[in-house]
């Protein structure tokens, strides 16, 4: 059936400026604003939203095109290695032909792909010290899928400083975890307090992982982002939520701030980001615990 | 509003929008002639907190909604 022109005025005119989609914007868009919780000014919050996401692997890939898809209107990816033959397996953000390629470009250009109204921003880059702060500083929700424990150390307390909220996932194998570490409401060192010795646990690479085990937890990630930014629902926030993908089971774990944590604790004793390479190579006395 | 020539689920999302548009009490009049959303429009609509007024057929095959904004 044919469209009518978007050029129709509305029967009333709103009292207050409206907040206007455009016709492809309306149907892109439809089956979020036809939900009660979201409607058209919860559509026009995920505009407005600006997500960073550490990491564009297994679990950003999942993150990177449901936040796009849903209009999340800026979306800052973070990672500095380039696309693997190896990593195809459950990286489905990107494309055998994209192999050499900085991981980062990839999943900004398939989020600009898959939705113009999407402005992304890719950092090819690692975070370290140095830039976490000033490149977490321009973003409302920080998503960690990073693969590695110094990243995972490193964006908590970036975030804890600069008072964002965190939503945490890891993969391992056939398990996986996801949280939402809320200003005020515990973070990653409260469930964590010290990093593994080095050598302790293997990578991804050593340890392997079930390609869609990811799309799971990712996926999962991307649900608390978009519940964060409507401010609707119940996050994961105090809350760990396990995942045994062998025994499709589901299993939570509630916890509270720690007073005496680290960063967010009553007595923080770190006020600045680590250098998190030399703070995870030294291990627990590095903690302060 | 006219919405004829629109279907479901857009013949909604077009009312929605126009009534977060308004303030509480203004009239939306709306025009379908799509038979489905002749009933899901106004259920939609009250499911949302808003009144609605009346349901017209004004032609064989075209309805006039009033909905309250709530």
């Amino acid at each position: 059936m044919d469209k009518k022109s978007s050029t129709r005025q509305q029967a009333t005119p709103p009292e207050r400026p409206a907040r206007t989609f455009d016709e492809d914007q309306m149907q892109r868009y439809s089956r979020h604003i036809v939900l009660p919780e979201i409607g058209g000014i919860g559509q026009r919050s995920l505009l407005d939203g600006k997500v960073l996401i550490v990491g564009a692997g297994g679990l950003g890939s999942p993150l990177v095109l449901y936040l796009a898809a849903a209009g999340v209107g800026r979306l800052g990816i973070v990672d500095s290695d380039v696309v693997e033959l190896s990593n195809l397996q459950r990286q489905v953000v990107h494309r055998t032909a994209d192999v050499g390629r900085a991981k980062a470009e990839v999943a900004a250009e398939a989020a600009r792909l898959l939705n113009p109204d999407v402005v992304a921003m890719p950092y090819a880059e690692r975070l370290t010290s140095a830039n976490a702060l000033g490149v977490i500083a321009g973003y409302d929700v920080v998503v960690d899928a990073s693969d590695n424990f110094p990243t995972r150390y490193l964006v908590n307390d970036a975030c804890v400083l600069l008072g964002k909220p965190l939503v945490y996932g890891a993969v391992y194998r056939f398990d996986g975890q996801v949280s939402v570490f809320a200003p005020g409401q515990g973070c990653y060192r409260c469930l964590f307090p010290r990093p593994p010795e080095p050598g302790m646990i293997p990578s991804c690479a050593e340890g392997g992982v079930l390609g869609a085990l990811p799309g799971v937890i990712g996926t999962i990630q991307a649900m608390e982002v978009l519940k964060i930014l409507l401010g609707k629902g119940q996050t994961l926030a105090g809350r760990l939520l396990a995942f045994d993908g062998l025994s499709t089971e589901f299993r939570e774990l509630s916890y509270v701030r720690d007073p005496d944590c680290p960063v967010c604790g009553d007595r923080p004793s770190v006020t600045e980001p680590i250098d998190y390479e030399a703070f995870c190579g030294l291990g627990a006395a590095a903690t302060g615990r | 509003m006219d919405l004829t020539g629109e279907v479901c689920p857009m013949t909604f999302v077009k009312t929605k929008l126009a009534l977060e548009g308004m303030a509480p009490g203004q009239v939306l009049r709306v025009i379908l002639d799509f038979a489905e959303a002749v009933e899901s429009v106004p259920r939609s609509a009250r499911n949302e907190g808003h009144r609605v007024l009346g349901v017209v057929q004004t032609e064989d095959n075209q309805w006039t909604v009033l909905i309250r904004r709530g």
